[in-house]
């Protein structure tokens, strides 16, 4: 439990972050709140001779609700998050799913980048921002790039993030309509059995519009845009609901691991999004 | 001149036995103050670290260091050769057994200990473990302890003859190249006569699987060897500091005088800091090496692994009853699942512990029990994780063995158990298995626990909500879990009670200083109990004089009395009786300076609360704290100076502290998710000495028996990689998991014991476990289940339903 050596930067800009990352490519890491990648690195899972702590670097953190959009600042916690009411009142699955996030310890020093960019794919926030259809914004040497979190993600630990970028905000609009994450996990601090993101915007008795995603059931976080569809134009009734639970399973793909055999995550998964579709669709 | 305080105020004032004293340990512990093994840094101080086999069983072909000692700052790298010449390759176990220290040849489990690096820091000690080469040939893996008693792969080559013959081990004949022991008590052939002719009999197979006692400080060791004065000074997190002497003493040959063992503050133990590590042997021997101080601790990775874990019984059961459900016998076979090396920490006379306590609370005629050990591709341990040896084992096997009976006889469990239950008048009571109950009133203790619970008003809603879950209203059960436990603490008389030929006795040595204050020391060592608060407060009532002006020390060799140290509950049974007896000799003594300070006979003074009095003349007396004063300016004709007192107490029998727990639970059948709405503990562990300390280990034992139930395990895949190393998938419970306790009790003091203590920081892991099982078992009778093993975890009750077909 104890890391091979590395060697531990900690610049005051973005360009001084980008210089090490140029330098050193694949052998250089950023650091945010690391609670993911200090212990891969304590168990030598990873091997990171670079470190670059971008605590110093201005600019990172802060949320910001400007008119429909919201921004949040890579370096933002998740307790950032919990606490912004201005967020809250705007997008409250990002308080609802942030509260589910590990424990207040974790949630003081992990953040909404971190969270994103590891690629982890017991993560809450990738499902998340994929469900919210974020943009991730990226800095490199070439500048700053867009990238949907819908196109993010291609397996575990692997993103579209080239080895000298920096994710450095998260931006999406306002969803409107109900909303729920609803997680299920083995003990306060684990990763979910199985989690669901579902957001539905009702017009009178009809679903109009359906987003749903679904954390730690495949490799990569899966938004199931057949899972929404099977909602659209519904009244999400019964049939539209088994509808869109048998679309999701057929896009998720869970491994067992202690948290059970496939056959359980996968009745978990069924369980999990019949719970937040039908708050959501409460709250719609 | 002040009011003349009561009687009752004086003793208040002296913060004895019964009172909610507050913990003098807190002070520290709260602040971080406590100063614990790795606090420990001594000049010029190396660290130690292992490199451990990545496989289960493996031969080693080669061993190369040369790269690890080319490191900058590695001081010595050690392997099972350079251990070889000093004979230290090799330990022996707490079982008779002996078990490798580094890999002699081969390895036998996932972490096994290879070889030991020695460095100045120990992130260099780490790098260095990476750059030892091992070439291992690996070999067919045994992780199920039924396959391994028909295989051809012989784990043990060492326990073989060249002959191919089958020497005995330390427990007798083996049956098999990876049988270990039988262990057989009671009556086989009246029981299996008695069960044959019964009327009703009820079968199952109890899987108790392997878990781990996960105290939050992990093992460690500094070990300090003097070259100069040739003293070998061990700091450790030991929960037997003075055994472990012996224990270093007889392995190193250095004597026992020229070794001082010291514990100092220790971060929780639960059985897990009982026996002796492979880390400790190699930091020993480093340090004779390199003449200078070696720190090894390990990681959580490595505790969890690799020391002692507990459990893993296969426990096959009959028991016979009329149609009236009386018990008439009760039959056990077990298969031990010993891993490679057997280091159960049990009493030498008893390889599988107190299993034969496995009668329980019931007056059971005749019975058998039978332990088979097996070695398999695990890590070696079989201690007793908050528990006495095995009783844990013991108490899950009747209790689920009741309600598999009730179910036969479609009975309601707690009126089966009060029908069986010893009755007081029958106490002392003989066991089938060979144990004498000291006393018990089990009748009493039932009633008041169904009573709190209104179990009747439970009963009913639990139907009404099987019949709305048929009905579709609900897909929510609820489980009643009900269990009545014995435990047998105190370990123990030394008649029958050793560990490697060390008596189970324990000590406690008193000091009366001249201003009324004092020091007492015990073989006992806390890990967390409280030791420093409680037995000041014996001391307190036996001499009179303030807890607050009583200094407790354990855990240092050259200073404390010799005893056995604490697990099992042994520590009030075993040295609270020593310090109360040590008192009674303080208050004898103290008894003749006041006959004489008062100018009376021996016999016409008599001992009141902080004081001695004339008899009949209560206004003429001396203080305890005025007698010590004389013990030390007074010359009094034919007495000594001073005022001291050792006692070394051999207990006459075993203390059977006993409860009544009822869980209630509610059970989501389509997630599998368990919410214990209720949870009531009644204890009676006889004399209360501070009720606020033994409400605090009920609360930790019972979150160590909710852990256990539901979740927390060990376990290996086929290829024996252990899958639950780390926090993340080994459950530790959090105080969000854990429901609001409700505490009760009787008092039924122990006959024998001076001051009648039976012992409770056990009692709730062992009645609790069961307890959290038979809810989610009673959950799902309604639907045909009879028992479903532990633990109890989501996906495994999700899969419990499913086979019962609640999933349409």
């Amino acid at each position: 439990m104890i890391p091979a050596a590395f060697e531990y930067h900690r610049p005051k800009d973005m360009a001084g972050v980008l210089a090490v990352l140029v330098e050193h490519g694949d052998e250089a890491r950023v650091l945010a709140g690391g609670h993911s990648l200090i212990p891969m690195m304590k168990l030598r899972m990873a091997d990171v001779p670079h470190l670059i702590d971008l605590q110093d670097v201005d600019g990172l953190s802060g949320i910001t609700v400007d008119g429909g959009r919201i921004r949040i600042g890579a370096m933002t916690t998740q307790s950032d998050i919990i606490g912004h009411a201005a967020l809250a009142e705007a997008a409250p699955i990002m308080r609802e799913a942030s509260l589910q996030i590990a424990d207040p310890q974790v949630r003081y020093m992990g953040t909404v980048g971190g969270n994103v960019a590891n690629g982890d794919p017991g993560n809450d926030m990738p499902g998340l921002m994929q469900c919210l259809d974020a943009t991730f914004i990226l800095v490199g040497p070439d500048g700053e790039r867009e990238v949907q979190a819908r196109d993010f993600y291609e397996a575990a630990y692997m993103t579209d993030r080239e080895d000298d970028e920096v994710l450095v905000a998260v931006a999406f609009d306002a969803p409107s309509g109900g909303y729920a994450y609803e997680k299920q996990k083995r003990k306060i601090g684990d990763y979910a059995t199985a989690a669901a993101a579902v957001l539905l915007v009702k017009d009178g008795d009809t679903c109009s519009s359906a987003s749903i995603a679904m954390t730690n059931l495949s490799d990569t976080p899966v938004w199931s845009e057949a899972a929404g569809d099977a909602l659209v134009g519904t009244s999400v009734d019964a049939a539209a609901i088994d509808a869109a639970v048998a679309a999701m399973l057929g896009d998720i793909d869970p491994t067992q691991d202690n948290r059970g055999p496939i056959e359980f995550k996968r009745h978990a998964a069924a369980m999990i999004l019949r719970r937040a579709i039908a708050r959501a669709w409460d709250r719609a | 001149m002040n009011k003349e305080l009561s009687r009752q105020e004086r003793a208040d004032a002296l913060g004895g036995m019964g009172c909610k004293r507050k913990r003098v340990e807190d002070a520290r512990f709260t602040q971080g103050k406590g100063n614990y093994v790795d606090d420990i840094k001594l000049p010029g101080m190396l660290f130690g670290d292992f490199v451990r086999s990545p496989y289960a069983h493996a031969r080693i072909k080669s061993i190369n260091t040369d790269a690890a000692m080319a490191l900058d700052g590695v001081v010595a790298v050690l392997t099972a050769a350079d251990l070889a010449p000093l004979g230290l390759h090799w330990m022996p176990t707490l079982a008779g057994d002996k078990q490798m220290v580094l890999a002699d040849g081969k390895v036998l489990f996932q972490g096994q200990e290879v070889a030991y690096v020695v460095a100045k820091d120990r992130y260099i000690a780490a790098d260095a473990v990476e750059l030892v080469e091992v070439e291992y040939e690996e070999l067919e893996v045994i992780i199920d302890p039924f396959a391994s008693l028909k295989s051809d792969v012989v784990l043990r080559e060492d326990l073989v003859a060249e002959d191919g013959s089958l020497p005995d081990g330390a427990h007798g004949p083996r049956k098999h190249h990876n049988h270990i022991f039988t262990w057989e008590v009671g009556d086989k052939e009246t029981t299996e006569q008695v069960i044959g002719e019964a009327e009703v009999v009820a079968e199952d197979m109890f899987y108790y699987h392997r878990t781990h006692p996960c105290p939050l400080e992990t093992c460690g060791c500094v070990a300090s060897m003097d070259k100069v004065n040739g003293k070998l000074t061990l700091y450790g997190t030991f929960q037997a500091p003075h055994a472990i002497r012996t224990v270093v003493s007889l392995i190193s040959g250095i004597e026992e005088h020229n070794i001082r063992v010291i514990s100092p503050d220790i971060g929780g133990g639960f059985g897990n800091k009982v026996g002796a590590y492979p880390g400790y042997v190699c930091s020993v021997v480093a340090s004779i090496v390199t003449g200078v101080p070696v720190k090894w601790v390990e990681d959580r990775m490595e505790n969890l692994m690799t020391t002692a874990f507990a459990r893993d019984y296969w426990m096959k059961g009959k028991i016979a009853a009329t149609k009236e459900g009386k018990i008439t016998g009760l039959w056990c076979h077990t298969t031990a699942d010993h891993g490679g090396f057997d280091a159960c920490a049990d009493p030498t006379k008893f390889p599988a512990g107190f299993m034969n306590i496995c009668t329980g609370s019931y007056d059971i005629p005749v019975a058998y029990l039978a332990v088979d050990g097996v070695y398999t591709n695990k890590a070696p341990g079989g201690v007793s994780y908050r528990c006495s040896f095995r009783v844990t084992e013991a108490v899950y096997f009747i209790e689920r063995m009741i309600e598999v009976l009730a179910i036969e006889l479609n009975m309601d469990p707690a009126e089966l158990r009060r029908i069986n239950f010893i009755k007081k008048e029958q106490f002392p009571y003989q066991s089938a298995l060979g144990w004498e109950y000291d006393s018990g009133d089990y009748h009493t203790a039932w009633d008041k626990a169904l009573e709190a619970v209104d179990y009747k008003g439970l009963r009913a809603e639990q139907a009404q909500r099987v019949e709305d879950f048929k009905a579709g209203k609900t897909r929510s059960l609820m489980g009643i879990g009900l269990t009545f436990f014995t435990e047998i603490v105190g370990a123990g008389p030394v008649k029958n009670c050793d560990i490697l030929g060390l008596g189970m006795f324990d000590s406690c040595e008193i000091r009366i200083h001249p201003t009324g204050s004092a020091i007492a020391r015990l073989g006992t060592i806390s890990q967390g109990q409280g030791h420093a608060t409680t037995f000041a407060q014996i001391l307190a009532t036996e001499i009179g004089l303030p807890a607050d002006s009583i200094t407790i020390e354990e855990g240092d060799t050259d200073t404390a009395p010799y005893g056995l140290g604490t697990y099992g509950s042994r520590s009030t049974p075993v040295a609270g009786a020593a310090t109360a007896m040590a008192g009674r000799k303080i208050r004898a003594k103290a008894q003749m300076i006041a006959a004489y300070l008062l100018e009376v006979h021996d016999d016409d003074v008599e001992f009141d609360v902080d004081r001695f009095v004339v008899k009949g003349a209560p206004e003429k007396f001396k203080t305890m704290k005025e007698i010590a004063f004389a013990a030390y300016n007074q010359a009094i004709p034919g007495i000594e100076p001073g005022l001291e007192a050792v006692s070394y107490y051999d207990p006459p029998n075993m203390t059977y502290p006993f409860g009544a727990y009822v869980c209630v639970m509610d059970i989501d059948v389509d997630t599998g998710v368990t919410d214990i709405r209720r949870f009531y503990a009644l204890d009676d562990c006889g004399t209360r000495i501070n009720p606020m300390i033994i409400e605090g280990q009920i609360h930790g034992g019972l979150t160590e028996a909710l852990a256990v139930a539901l979740g927390q395990e060990i376990a290996y895949d086929d290829m024996g990689n252990v899958k639950t190393g780390t926090l993340m998938d080994f459950f530790l419970p959090t105080a969000w998991e854990v429901p609001n306790y409700e505490t009760d009790h009787t008092v039924t003091p122990s006959p024998h014991h001076p001051i009648g203590a039976k012992g409770v920081g056990e009692s709730p892991h062992v009645g609790g476990v069961p307890c959290f099982s038979n809810a989610v078992n009673d959950a799902f009778k309604a639907f045909g289940l009879r028992h479903t093993h532990m633990p109890h975890d989501h996906w495994r009750i999700w899969q419990t339903a499913n086979k019962l077909g609640l999933h349409g």
